[in-house]
C-alpha cells in the first residue's frame, strides 16, 4: 500500500528538479563519457586554450546540426523497429535540388530553400507509404531510396558541386542570429534547438508519439488496440525525411554550394548518436534526451580529434572504438539493474 | 539400487532479494510421470533450472540412482541423462528436422557432417514414435505440435532418464495434446522418468501418476494423483480453501446490447467464418466453445474490426453501426482482450503504467499536455480494480507474472468503459489464484451491466461461467445451449458435428 501511495506522490510534486534527476539517472553512462571527454579536451595541454572558447563550442554545435536533425528522426524510426538508411543520400539530393533551383533556375533562395526541404520530405513520404502498406522490411526500402537519392544527386549535378553564395543563401548554413551587439547565435544553433523541442514535444505529448511506442513494441498489439499502424509508420518515415531536407539545405548553405558527395555515411552518424544514446535497435524503447547526448559525444570527438590533431585516418577507428565502449557500458549498467 | 531414479534433497536456491526455493525435497521414479505444480513464481521453473544445471543451489543434494551427482552446468546435466524441454521452442526453423536432432552432435566423417547418416538415424527415431514426420522436411513447414514433437525426439535422441516438459500443451490442439500423451505415456513404459509441469488440472488426471506441489518456494506435498482430490491439490497451491472456484450470478435481462448478423471474413485462402450470427444480452456471460481452429476468436476479430474484408451486419442496442476499424469498435464500447497475450495484447519493454493506459491516452494527452496525475491515477485504478500484483507503476511489464500480466491487460480494457467486453482465452497461462479473481472480476462486471462474450477451450470455464454458449465448429455455429442444459457431452457434440458430416443429429 505504501508503494502505490508512493508513486501518486511522485506525481503531484513532479516539477522541473525530479524530471532533471530522472533525465541525470536514465543517461548516467553517456552523461558521464561526455563529462570525461570535455574534462580531459580542457585539461589537455594542446586543447586547454581553445575547446571551450565561445567560438568553439558554437562550432562544435554547428557541425553537430545536421545529425542531430537526423538523429531526432532517427530515434522515431528506430523506436518504430526501423531503420531509415535513405537519410544521407536525401542530404545530398536536397542540396542539389535546392542550389540547382536557385543558380539555374533562377528562382529566390527562399524558393530554393523550400525545394530541397520538400525533396526531402517526398522521399521520407515514399519510404513511408511503402513500408505502410507493403510488407517489405525498412532496411530494403530504404536502402533502395537510399541509391535513387543519391542517383538523383548525381544525375542532376553532373557530379560537380553547384554553386550558389548569395547572403539569403548563406544564412540557414553559415548566418548568425543577432541578440545583441556582443551576442549571436549561429543559425543551425537555432534550428537545432527548435528542432530539438519540436521533436520532443511530438513524441513525449503527442497520443501519436505514444502510439510510435506501442507499434515499435509490439506491432500486432498495436493494431488490437486501435492504433493505425500504417498511420504512425507513415509520419514518423515523413518526419525523418523532412529532417533529411532540413539537414540538407543546412549543409549546402554552410558549403555554399550542392554537393553530391555532401551527406555521405551521415546515416551512420545519425544511427551511432540514437544508439549511443541508449535508444534499442529491438524498437519500443528510447529517449530523445538520450540522443541528444549520442549527438554532442560524436560532435565533441569529431572536434576534439581535429584539435589535437589526429590524422583524419586515426579518427575512424578511434571513433568506432568509442560507440562500441559507450553502448557496452550502457549495456552494462541496464542488465545490472535486472 | 534406491527406488527413486532421481533425489533432490533439501534444495535451497537464494536470488538477490527472494529466497526462490527453501529445502524443496523431490523424487522421480523410472517410469512414472510426475507433475509439479504451483502458481507462476512458485518455485516450479527455478527447481527445473537447477535440475538442468542452469542454477547452482545453495544448499542441498541431488542423487540419481542413489548415487550422489553434481550438476554445475547444463552438458553435466545431459551427462547424466537429464533433459529439459522448454516452453519456448529451440528449434532452428530453416533446417531440417534431422539437422535439429542432431544439432551440436553431427555424425561426422572425414569431409564433415554425414549427412546420410544423421537422416537415417533421424528418420529411425521419429518412426519409432510412429510420427509421421519426415527427417528432411525443414521445421518452419511443420505446425507447432509437430515441432513439439521434434523437440522431445531430440531430447531423447542421446541416452536420457529424465525427461522434464514444461507446459508442453499451452499452444497446442487438444488433437495434438492426445498424440503428445501417447507418446509421453509410451516413454514412460521404457522406464524414462518424465516431470511434467503444467496449468491445466484436467491435463494432470488424465496423464499424470503423481504430484508435487509448490507455493512459494516450500515443498507442500507430494499425493497419488486419484479421482476427486482435485479440490485438495488446489487448496494445497493456492494455500486457502477455494470454497467457492467459480463465482457464477447468472443474468435475468432479456435486452439484447448486441446483435451480429452473418459475420464472415470475406474471400480468403484459409476462410475461417461462415456466416455467424449471434446476439448478447446486457449483464450476460456469451460463451463461445470450439475446438481449436473452429473459428471462435477469427469471428470476434472480425466484428472488432481488424479483419480486412470481413462483412455482415452489426447492431449495438437495436441500431445498426458500421465498424471498419478497432477505433469505431472501441467507439461504441466494444473491447477485446485477445487470445494470445504476449503476441496481440503487451508491449514487453513498457511499464505497466504504459500498458495500462494505451487505450485511453486521449482522457490525458491533449495539445500537447500530458497530465501525468490523471495518467497515474488511472492505472492506480485499475491496479486496484484487478487487484493487480506489481511492485510500482513503473515496473516492466515482462517481470510481472502470467495472471498479472492479463489482470493488466483486462483493466486497460475496463478503462475503455466497454459495454461488451471480448475475453479471447482470458484464463490462458494464468495460475489457479488470479483464475478465480477473473471470474470474480467477470461477475461484477455482469452485475454492473457490461456484458461478456468469452471464447475458452476450457469447458469447466465455459460451463460453469456462461449464461448461454455458442458452439462453433469448422466457422459455423452450430448451437446455442442455456446455462441449465450445459453439460460437456452436449458441447462437444456440436463442437464436432461437422466433422461427422451432420448424421450425429
Amino acid at each position: 500500500m505504501t508503494q502505490k501511495s508512493q508513486s501518486v506522490k511522485q506525481f503531484s510534486t513532479s516539477g522541473f528538479l525530479k524530471s532533471l534527476k530522472r533525465y541525470i539517472k536514465d543517461n548516467l553512462g553517456i552523461l558521464c563519457a561526455l563529462i570525461a571527454m570535455i574534462l580531459i579536451l580542457y585539461i589537455h595541454p594542446t586543447t586547454h586554450n581553445t575547446f571551450l572558447t565561445k567560438n568553439n563550442i558554437f562550432n562544435v554545435l554547428r557541425q553537430s546540426t545536421p545529425n542531430l536533425l537526423l538523429a531526432c528522426g532517427m530515434t522515431m524510426v528506430i523506436i518504430l523497429g526501423g531503420i531509415d538508411l535513405s537519410v544521407g543520400s536525401i542530404i545530398a539530393m536536397s542540396g542539389c535540388l535546392g542550389a540547382g533551383a536557385v543558380v539555374w533556375g533562377g528562382m529566390p533562395e527562399i524558393v530554393g530553400i523550400l525545394v530541397a526541404i520538400f525533396s526531402g520530405l517526398a522521399f521520407g513520404l515514399c519510404n513511408g507509404f511503402i513500408i505502410a502498406i507493403t510488407k517489405i522490411p525498412p532496411f530494403i526500402v530504404t536502402l533502395a531510396s537510399m541509391n535513387v537519392a543519391k542517383g538523383i544527386a548525381y544525375v542532376f549535378s553532373g557530379g560537380k558541386p553547384i554553386r550558389c553564395m548569395t547572403e539569403p543563401w548563406k544564412f540557414l548554413g553559415a548566418g548568425y542570429v543577432r541578440f545583441s551587439e556582443s551576442f549571436q547565435i549561429p543559425v543551425p544553433v537555432v534550428t537545432m534547438f527548435v528542432i530539438f523541442l519540436v521533436s520532443v514535444l511530438f513524441l513525449n505529448r503527442t497520443r501519436i508519439g505514444r502510439h510510435i511506442y506501442a507499434v515499435g513494441g509490439n506491432d500486432t498489439a498495436a493494431r488490437f488496440s486501435g492504433i493505425s499502424t500504417a498511420k504512425v509508420k507513415f509520419v514518423v518515415y515523413s518526419f525523418s525525411g523532412l529532417m533529411a531536407g532540413l539537414a540538407g539545405i543546412t549543409i549546402a548553405s554552410r558549403l555554399y554550394s550542392g554537393t553530391c558527395t555532401s551527406g555521405d555515411g551521415a546515416e551512420m552518424d545519425a544511427i551511432a548518436a540514437v544508439v549511443v544514446g541508449g535508444t534499442s535497435m529491438a524498437g519500443g524503447s528510447g529517449r530523445l534526451g538520450g540522443t541528444l547526448i549520442g549527438v554532442l559525444i560524436i560532435g565533441i570527438l569529431n572536434n576534439g580529434l581535429n584539435l589535437l590533431g589526429i590524422n583524419s585516418d586515426w579518427q575512424y577507428i578511434i571513433k568506432g572504438l568509442v560507440i562500441l565502449l559507450a553502448v557496452y557500458v550502457d549495456f552494462l549498467r541496464s542488465t545490472k539493474k535486472k | 539400487m534406491s527406488e527413486y531414479l532421481l533425489e533432490m534433497q533439501g534444495i535451497s536456491k537464494v536470488f538477490p532479494g527472494v529466497q526462490a526455493l527453501s529445502k524443496v525435497d523431490f523424487q522421480l521414479r523410472a517410469g512414472e510421470i510426475h507433475a509439479l505444480l504451483g502458481e507462476n513464481g512458485a518455485g516450479k521453473s527455478t527447481l527445473i533450472k537447477v535440475l538442468g544445471g542452469i542454477y547452482r543451489p545453495e544448499e542441498g543434494e541431488i542423487r540419481i540412482n542413489g548415487q550422489q551427482v553434481s550438476i554445475t552446468d547444463v552438458n553435466s546435466a545431459r551427462a547424466n541423462g537429464i533433459s529439459i524441454i522448454h516452453q519456448e521452442l529451440v528449434l532452428v526453423p530453416h533446417m531440417t528436422v534431422a539437422e535439429n536432432i542432431f544439432l551440436g552432435q553431427e555424425p561426422t566423417t572425414r569431409f564433415g557432417v554425414n549427412h546420410g547418416k544423421m537422416a537415417r538415424d533421424a528418420q529411425r527415431m521419429l518412426d519409432r514414435f510412429e510420427l509421421g514426420i519426415e527427417a528432411e522436411s525443414r521445421v518452419v513447414d511443420l505446425s507447432i505440435a509437430q515441432q513439439q514433437m521434434v523437440e522431445i525426439v531430440k531430447a531423447i535422441s542421446f541416452n536420457c532418464r529424465i525427461l522434464v516438459m514444461d507446459e508442453p500443451t499451452s499452444s497446442i490442439s487438444d488433437r495434438e495434446v492426445a498424440a503428445l500423451f501417447e507418446i509421453m505415456r509410451n516413454l514412460a513404459a521404457r522406464g524414462v522418468g518424465i516431470i511434467y509441469i503444467s496449468h491445466k488440472m484436467s491435463e494432470l488426471y488424465e496423464v499424470c501418476d503423481r504430484v508435487t506441489v509448490l507455493r512459494d518456494g516450500l515443498f507442500i506435498g507430494t499425493r497419488e494423483v486419484v479421482p476427486g482430490n482435485r479440490d485438495e491439490l488446489i487448496s494445497m497451491m493456492v494455500g486457502r480453501e477455494l470454497s467457492k472456484y467459480y463465482v457464477r450470478d447468472y443474468c435475468e435481462s432479456q435486452e439484447v446490447v448486441l446483435r451480429c448478423e452473418k459475420l464472415d471474413d470475406g474471400n480468403r485462402k484459409h476462410k475461417r467464418v461462415h456466416e455467424v450470427s449471434f446476439e448478447v444480452r446486457r449483464g450476460e456471460i456469451v460463451g463461445f466453445a470450439g475446438l481449436v481452429g473452429a473459428g471462435r476468436s477469427e469471428a470476434m476479430q472480425c466484428l472488432f474490426g481488424i479483419t480486412p474484408g470481413s462483412t455482415g451486419d452489426v447492431y449495438i442496442e437495436g441500431k445498426k453501426v458500421r465498424i471498419r476499424n478497432a477505433v469505431d469498435a472501441m467507439g461504441y464500447g466494444i473491447a477485446m482482450v485477445p487470445e494470445n497475450r504476449k503476441l496481440q495484447a503487451l508491449y514487453h519493454v513498457q511499464n505497466v503504467r504504459f500498458n495500462s493506459t494505451i487505450e485511453v491516452l486521449e482522457k490525458f494527452i491533449n495539445k500537447l499536455r500530458v497530465d501525468h496525475q490523471l495518467e497515474a491515477s488511472i492505472t492506480q485504478e485499475s491496479i486496484d480494480k484487478m487487484r493487480t500484483k506489481t511492485p510500482s507503476q513503473e515496473q516492466v511489464i515482462s517481470n510481472l507474472s502470467g495472471g498479472n500480466q492479463q489482470k493488466v491487460v483486462i483493466g486497460r480494457w475496463l478503462a475503455t468503459t466497454p459495454k461488451v467486453l471480448i475475453m479471447d482465452e482470458p484464463t490462458r497461462g494464468v495460475d489457479v489464484g488470479a483464475k478465480a479473481e477473473i471470474y470474480e472480476i467477470m461477475n461484477n462486471l455482469t452485475k454492473q451491466g457490461v456484458s461478456i462474450i468469452m471464447i475458452s477451450s476450457e469447458l469447466p470455464e465455459i460451463i460453469n461461467m456462461s449464461d448461454r454458449v455458442y458452439v462453433m465448429c469448422e466457422g459455423r455455429i452450430t448451437g446455442c445451449i442455456p446455462h441449465q442444459e450445459l453439460s460437456q457431452e452436449r458441447i462437444m457434440h456440436l463442437a464436432t458435428l461437422e466433422m461427422t458430416g451432420g448424421q450425429a443429429v
